[in-house]
């Protein structure tokens, strides 16, 4: 029989959903009191437009590619939109959701509202460090209308073989890119407002870290379809400081979770982890996993990697460790110019996102799950094969090979995070039903 | 004790009735129709008849296959992969891999020393490496499906076949035709292809002897040659039942 332990709704879910929801409408309404709107992918350097002023708004475009996802029918016109006009099918899913929006002319809101025309932003700000990135982006700009397109290239390695020159190739860029924010939004830069969303971003960040940590805990205080609404302040606006103080009081209530012993299910008999973003019209993968096993999923490479800070790999390239990363308080970082925060800004993002380094080596990835499973006391991994993004499919197959040569169960289903299209419901319950029974984990009713 | 197990699946529903978890001693194999439920009674029936056993001396029926949630009779439901894993393992006991390849969906399962499942590959959402693929293929030459593996066998080459997906394989074929390929050549290639196929499944979780083979395609002769020099290793097929029962075999072992 499965043990029983205490649950409890989270005090600051409502909190997060809010800051979502006001997001949204936030950028959708900038313009009605003349503030500035821009664009870009999630793993943006969002600390730096924030120098424009109190009134900037971004839209990041995973999210919103999700946020599509989510409402299918609505991701389906858009994705039918986007490959009538040649958009190839196995580009990524969140990219075609987003392009399809733009094309339908249509904004799709946190509860479903659709709202016209799509906002467009004053300008597109990105990173480049998969094949879509900078083209995203440039070709938004185009579909918008002439919308000016920055993309900042990161492709410096990966974190553990970080140095000076590489540091710098990244912080020129970022100079560069405020004097073109200036010039396209002939705003002044504000030194100090830019410092504050940099202490804030390190702070969300490394916050997210700790809270992902005490998911070691037996039971689990926090399961990863939760977290996935929680992570989502990350992916939306981290160097917001009221995102920054949201994830300080989500680590206080985690650790009081702790203490008390609660648990995110009432049932745990069964500790996983994924490894990709998940098909988000289809998160009823976890609550079957829950309700009819016991099963809890702990988190991911993805959903602790994405956008929470780490040490990650040491300097030899052998160990890599799921600690959290310092904020500048906590390595005793004074920032009080431009060039400190920029530069802390740069080699935070580059050294301690295990987002932005496995995508170098089939080996990090290998290594940095394998401890994870280690560390977070998992029974096994069940793997979403997805098709939807190259950049986080690579590399799946190759560990769950090394999973499995050490001894770690794996089950693989294929899907796609951004095309519901793309998923069978009834093969992956069969994958996950072959899979719980030949692990001997039986089905809560039949206990 | 008597324990049956019921397989049904998207051909064909089996039906394997056991006594004391141990002797075989009733089976049936029907057309799925499509009331599955009925197609799971009537398989039931006949292999309980076969058996000389009655309906109400049986203790636990267990259901597998795609259709096993259509069985309301039954006791309890276990998945394909556990009962053609645990059926595979009762009939060669040193099975390490089972390829199990039925009529739409093929998959290879790995088991440890104690016949305990340690990892499985699914295909997903292809046809070209299952059962159906050889009926489209047979229908398409105008060969009976018990002949097809025959011919491949009287082959004396392969001619070249490229798909990967019964619709453009199918395309391949009409074009070979038309080149007056011979018929053994195009069977050939044809059951290399599914057993291309196939192998790249199996691989996935490794291939370690014994390789046992089950399910309906280990009856076409053709296959199975082909699938030996794929793997290139000795494969061996059931010895006390037929290849399609072992998942309802396995499924009636459960109670064990």
């Amino acid at each position: 029989m499965a043990k029983e332990f205490k649950v409890e709704p989270l005090k600051v879910w409502n909190d997060f959903k809010k800051y979502r929801e006001q997001y949204y409408r936030d950028y959708l309404e900038a313009k009605d009191n003349g503030a500035v709107r821009w664009a870009g992918s999630a793993w943006a350097f969002d600390a730096v437009p924030a120098g424009l002023g109190e009134d900037v708004y971004p839209l990041t475009g995973e999210p919103y590619g999700a946020t599509v996802a989510f409402f299918k029918d609505f991701s389906r016109r858009a994705l039918e939109k986007a490959e009538r006009a040649g958009v190839p099918r196995d580009l990524c899913g969140y990219l075609r959701n987003y392009w399809g929006s733009i094309m339908m002319d249509k904004y799709v809101l946190t509860d479903g509202t659709e709202v016209e025309p799509f906002p467009k932003p004053d300008f597109n700000y990105t990173i480049h460090i998969c094949c879509t990135h900078a083209k995203w982006y440039h070709r938004a700009g185009e579909l918008e209308g002439d919308v000016p397109t920055y993309a900042v290239d990161i492709s410096v390695g990966p974190g553990y073989l970080l140095d000076d020159r590489k540091i710098n190739y990244v912080v020129r860029q970022l100079e560069d890119s405020i004097k073109w924010m200036e010039q396209i939004t002939g705003r002044e830069y504000d030194d100090e407002l830019l410092i504050k969303a940099v202490l804030a971003e390190a702070d969300s960040m490394s916050t997210w870290a700790k809270i992902c940590k005490l998911n070691q805990n037996i039971p689990a205080p926090l399961e990863e379809k939760s977290m996935f609404t929680l992570y989502a302040l990350l992916v939306l606006h981290r160097a917001d400081p009221r995102v920054a103080e949201l994830y300080n009081k989500l680590y206080e209530e985690t650790q009081d979770r702790v203490k008390r012993g609660i648990g995110a299910i009432n049932n745990e008999q069964f500790r996983f982890l994924t490894d990709n973003p998940p098909p988000w019209a289809f998160l009823n993968v976890y609550r079957y996993l829950e309700k009819e096993y016991g099963a809890v999923s702990l988190g991911s490479v993805y959903t602790f990697g994405l956008e929470g800070a780490w040490l990650g790999m040491d300097e030899k390239g052998e160990t890599w460790r799921w600690e959290p990363a310092p904020t500048p308080e906590e390595a005793g970082v004074e920032i009080s110019n431009r060039e400190d925060a920029l530069r802390w800004t740069a080699e935070f993002n580059l050294r301690y996102r295990p987002g932005w380094q496995h995508p170098y080596s089939h080996k990090i990835r290998k290594i940095e799950t394998l401890q994870m499973i280690k560390d977070w006391k998992a029974d096994a991994m069940i793997m979403h094969l997805n098709r939807g993004c190259e950049l986080w499919a690579m590399s799946e197959l190759e560990v769950r090979d090394y999973l499995v040569k050490h001894n770690i169960p794996v089950a693989t289903y294929e899907g796609n995070m951004a095309d519901p299209r793309e998923f069978d419901e009834a093969r992956t319950w069969n994958v996950i039903d072959s899979f719980m029974e030949s692990l001997g984990i039986k089905k809560l009713s039949k206990q | 004790m008597i324990t049956a197990g019921i397989d049904v699946g998207s051909k064909y529903t089996k039906a394997v009735v056991l006594k004391n978890g141990a002797e075989i001693v009733g089976y049936a194999n029907i057309r799925t129709g499509m009331d599955h439920e009925k197609s799971a009674r009537e398989a039931l029936e006949e292999a309980l008849k076969a058996a000389g056993i009655n309906r109400d001396q049986v203790d636990k029926i267990i259901a597998t296959g795609f259709g096993k949630t259509s069985v309301p009779f039954a006791d309890d439901e276990i998945s394909q992969v556990v009962a053609a894993g645990k059926g595979g393992y009762f009939a060669r006991p040193s099975t390490r891999t089972v390829i199990e390849v039925g009529a739409e969906e093929s998959r290879g399962i790995k088991l440890a020393e104690d016949g305990k499942i340690r990892d499985f590959a699914l295909a997903d959402k292809c046809a070209a490496g299952a059962g159906s693929f050889t009926d489209a293929m047979a229908r398409y030459l105008e060969v009976p499906l018990e002949e097809f593996g025959q011919l491949s066998l009287r082959s004396k080459g392969a001619a070249a076949m490229n798909a990967q997906c019964v619709i453009f394989a199918e395309s391949e074929v009409v074009s070979l035709v038309h080149q007056n390929v011979p018929k053994e050549e195009i069977s050939r290639a044809i059951h290399d292809a599914i057993a291309d196929r196939v192998a790249s499944i199996v691989r996935r979780v490794g291939i370690e002897d014994d390789v046992l083979v089950v399910g309906g395609l280990a009856n076409d002769p053709g296959f199975i040659d082909s699938l030996k020099r794929e793997l290139n290793t000795e494969v061996y097929l059931p010895e006390i039942i037929a290849p399609e029962y072992i998942p309802a075999l396995g499924a009636a072992l459960m109670e064990e």
